[in-house]
Formats: C-alpha cells, structure tokens, sequence
C-alpha cells in the first residue's frame, strides 16, 4: 500500500496559526580560550501570537544565540523555550529560520531552493509542491527568475528567495538573524516594506534580530534592547505606529532616539549600533 | 566551431612538421615513421580488428577498476570526513598512498596476483581510491555549516542531509577528485599492461609493448596517439559536460 497524498495546494496555502513563544530563564554559558562567557544570564519573554518582536543590541549581547536557541539550532544551559506550550528541543520547520547570509544551496536553482523545504513535507504530490513554491516566488516578486542560477542574483534578491524558502512549508514562527544587515541602503527599505506586507498576508509570529535601532522600531510590534557581559534584556519599548512604516518618518526617529538614549544611559555606547 | 577549425588547424600544421622531418631525414625512418606509415598501421589494425580487441580489453579492465574504486572510496570518504577517528588513520593512509606514484603498485601487484586480470584491476583501484576518498573528504570538510544548519530548520535530518546537502555541496571537489583518480587509473594501467603479458587480453598497453618488442615504431606512435585520443574523449565526454554544469551553477568560471 503505498500512502495517499492527503494534501492540497489550497490546504497547504491556508494560514497555519502563529505560535506563541515562552522563553523562561533561559541561561547560556559558552567556553571561549578565555575562560566562561555568559552569553545569555535568565533571560525571559514572552511573544504573542503573531507578534513581531525585534532584538536589538550590540553584537556579543547574545540576541543571535538566544535566536538559535528558539530555532532549537543550540540548546540552553539552563531555562526552557516553549512554543505553544510545547518544549523546543530540537529544529522543527514551524520555525524556520532566515540566516544573515542567505545560506541558499548553489547546486539547485532558485525554483530548487524554494522546493527544498516542500520537498520534506511528505503529503504533497510533486504538483502541489511545484504550485506553492510558485506561489511563494511570486510573494516575493522573483517569479522571473525561478530558473536561475544562485551566483547570478543580487543581495537583495538572495535574501527574497531566502525569504521565499523560509515561508515555503508554512511555519509558524519565523525567526530572522540580521537578513538586511549586508544590503544596500535601497534595497533594505524596499524589504522592509516587503516584508511588512508579507507579515500581514501570511501572519506569522517573527523574532527579529538586528544591530540597527532603526530598522528594529521600523519593523517590531515590539523591540528588546539588549545589553552584554551578561546578555539580558536591558529595556523594552512598545513602537505604537501605524503600518506600513516608512523607515524615514519622523515619528519613528523619535522612537529610535529613543531606545538609543536607553543604550547610552546604560554605557553601552558602541560603535557597532547604528541609529 | 571557431575553437574546432584552429584546433584542426594545428594538428595539420603538426603532421606537416612531422612529414617534413620524416622527409629531412633527421632520424632515422626506422626511429621516425611518416605519419603515412603510422596511419597505414591504425587502418590495418582498425581493418583487422586488433585495435578495436585491444581497446574494449583496456576500457573494460579500466571501467570496471574505475567504478569500483569511486564505489568504494566515495562512502569512505564521507566516512572519513564524519568521523575524526577515520581521518587520522585512513585518511592519513590515503594521503600517504595518493603520493605514490600509482605505477609503483605494479611490482606488488604482479607477486600477489601473478599474470593475471586480478593484478590488472587491483592496479587501476589502487590508483583511483585514494584520490577518490581524499577528495570526497576535503569537499565534505569544505561545506560550509550554514548549508547543515538551513536544512535542519526545514525538518531535513541526518541521511537526507547527507544526500541532499553534504554530498551536492562537496560536489565540485569530488569531481575533481574523480578526474584526478581517472587520471591516476589510466596511467597505472597503461603501466599494468606494458609490464604484465596475459592471455586473458590483449590491452593497448600490451600492443604498445610489443611494438617496442619488434622495433615496430609505426605501432608504436599509432597506439600513444590512440591512448592520447581516448584521454581526451573521456575528458570532453565524460568530464566536461558535469564540470560546465558545476561552473554555471556555481558561478565559478566563464570558460
């Protein structure tokens, strides 16, 4: 007997509920040559259904590892994560994550790349697969390009079929690791509005991590700021603007300002924060 | 078509020297055959079937020492590149083993096997596994971990990760070890058959052999030119076609 293809494209299409996140005392220790460094110390947050959340702060207050640890990519030294109310272990395509750099595979072509994720959910006939990659290029306006090569794209584009493949199996969470940090100006203003649009359409729960206060009060419901030696959250500030946000609007330098005075109030003025 | 007509172009230029100096008589005729003589030779053993014996005898004793030896060093090299253990003993083994000169397996090979097919395939493995494993190693340590990390998000786990992103991702060094094996395996052969007399076939080696044994010079220039045909057909037809397919994805070379 060989297994029915219980699946469709409309079912597969439909909007999966966004999960709610419970990080609790998350604690991580990392061994380094020079000895025991506290990348995360009791770190709890909690993010709503749907809610996008951006971690901000400067590199080394360890908002990437504590992503890793939400992907289930790194495990804590002490605490839990819970999605859903169930505990992350493990990697898991409900939350897919987008890597700083785009990390697409060079062997396949973009149509490939965005296939990959598909091609590993077992109740989709090749059909449905091929019609939901397609669906997805076209959310991220590369339907042109499916057929190239990964080399022939510009950054930007990479980070949209990276985006592509990430929203591909439909997760419920999407985590995202600095996805614009190595972009253009241009470019990155352009995601930021793609990629306000493509939250509202597929309404995803999305943990975002960046180093630039302004991006992070441009795209977060919410934004945590983090601070080093140990890494926890050192202040929290609810962005109440309307969306679409436009990263030049007035109302959001004042929110930039700000999260950057708080960053400055705690000494951690450095040079890799950018307002 | 332009590369085609100035490669043409050259081998005639080439065979003119060649007519030119036979006619000179800078050497001796019996040294230097015209190339009318040598290709008097190949239609005569095109005609008789000789060339045509000899070159199925080699490719068969070659493909089949060939397939093993990916067969077998490409499982070894993941094998070796997963597990820290293995490279420190069989990898090391294989680095070692790959500096030899893969003719240098012949002497062994002929007081283990005798005059026979088994020394023949033993020879042309010995020259493709090393390079094989070495390769498939290197390229596996090569991949970059983002690649393990993106998969395992979208739910790929560890035999499908092996399959679909380790083994595609080292694909450029593989192939690369693949021609270098294939490089190592012909020559070890063309050793193999100059060195070992057998009943059981009559490779190109061996013709090269007794063209040397009769002071047949035709014979002799014939079948190198054969051999160096045959390289460069398995490298266009073999090679070429998966490494302009690497080099487009890849984004690695315009040639």
């Amino acid at each position: 007997m060989f297994r029915r293809k219980t699946g469709s494209v409309t079912e597969e299409l439909q909007l999966v509920p966004p999960s709610k996140l419970a990080i609790e005392d998350v604690s991580k220790i990392f061994q380094t040559a020079a000895g025991k460094f506290l990348a995360l110390e009791r770190v709890s947050l909690q993010v709503n259904e749907a809610e996008f959340v951006c971690l901000v702060g400067p590199s080394g207050c360890g908002k990437t590892t504590l992503l890793n640890i939400i992907a289930g990519l790194e495990k804590p030294d002490s605490g839990t994560v819970l999605a859903d109310g169930k505990p992350v272990t493990s990697p898991g395509r409900d939350r897919l994550v987008m890597f700083q750099e785009p990390a697409l595979f060079p062997w396949l072509d973009v149509f490939g790349n965005v296939l990959f994720g598909l091609k590993l959910k077992p109740n989709l006939t090749n059909k449905d697969r091929r019609d939901v990659a397609k669906y997805y290029l076209e959310l991220v306006g590369l339907t042109r390009f499916e057929h190239a090569n990964i080399h022939q794209l510009s950054g930007g584009m990479k980070q949209r079929v990276a985006l592509a493949r990430s929203l591909a199996p439909n997760p419920r969470v999407l985590l995202m690791d600095e996805p614009f940090t190595a972009l253009d100006a241009l470019t990155r203003e352009q995601l930021y509005g793609d990629l306000q649009r493509i939250w509202k359409e597929r309404k995803k729960t999305i943990v975002f991590v960046t180093h630039n206060v302004r991006e992070a009060a441009c795209l977060g419901d919410r934004v945590l700021l983090f601070s080093p030696n140990p890494g926890h959250i050192q202040d929290e500030f609810g962005i109440d603007l309307a969306r679409p946000r436009d990263i030049n609007s007035v109302d959001l330098a004042g929110y930039a300002t700000k999260i950057m005075r708080s960053l400055k109030s705690f000494g951690a003025e450095r040079a890799d924060i950018a307002v | 078509m332009r590369r085609f007509l100035s490669a043409a172009g050259f081998f005639v230029v080439l065979i003119l020297v060649w007519q030119w100096a036979f006619q000179a008589r800078i050497w001796s005729p019996v040294l230097l055959p015209s190339p009318v003589q040598v290709g008097r030779y190949l239609k005569g053993a095109i005609e008789d079937g000789t060339l045509g014996y000899a070159t199925v005898i080699t490719m068969r004793r070659l493909l089949i020492g060939y397939f093993f030896g990916i067969i077998v060093g490409l499982p070894l090299g993941l094998l070796t590149a997963r597990w820290n253990l293995l490279r420190d003993t069989l990898g090391t083994t294989a680095l070692g083993l790959q500096t030899l000169p893969s003719v240098c397996w012949v002497p062994l090979a002929l007081l283990w096997f005798g005059q026979t097919e088994a020394a023949m395939l033993f020879v042309v493995v010995m020259g493709t596994l090393w390079s094989v494993i070495i390769a498939t190693e290197t390229g596996v340590r090569n991949v970059p971990p983002i690649y393990r990390r993106a998969a395992l998000t979208m739910g790929s786990k560890r035999l499908h990760i092996w399959l679909k992103v380790i083994l595609p991702a080292s694909l450029p060094f593989i192939i690369s070890g693949m021609k270098q094996g294939w490089a190592f395996a012909w020559r070890s052969l063309m050793a193999a058959e100059i060195f070992v007399t057998i009943l059981t076939g009559f490779g190109l080696g061996q013709l090269l052999h007794y063209g040397r044994e009769l002071s047949a010079m035709d014979q002799v220039i014939a079948i190198m030119v054969v051999i160096v045909v045959i390289g460069l057909l398995v490298d266009k037809i073999l090679f070429s076609p998966i490494e302009r397919f690497l080099h487009r994805r890849w984004g690695t070379s315009q040639a």
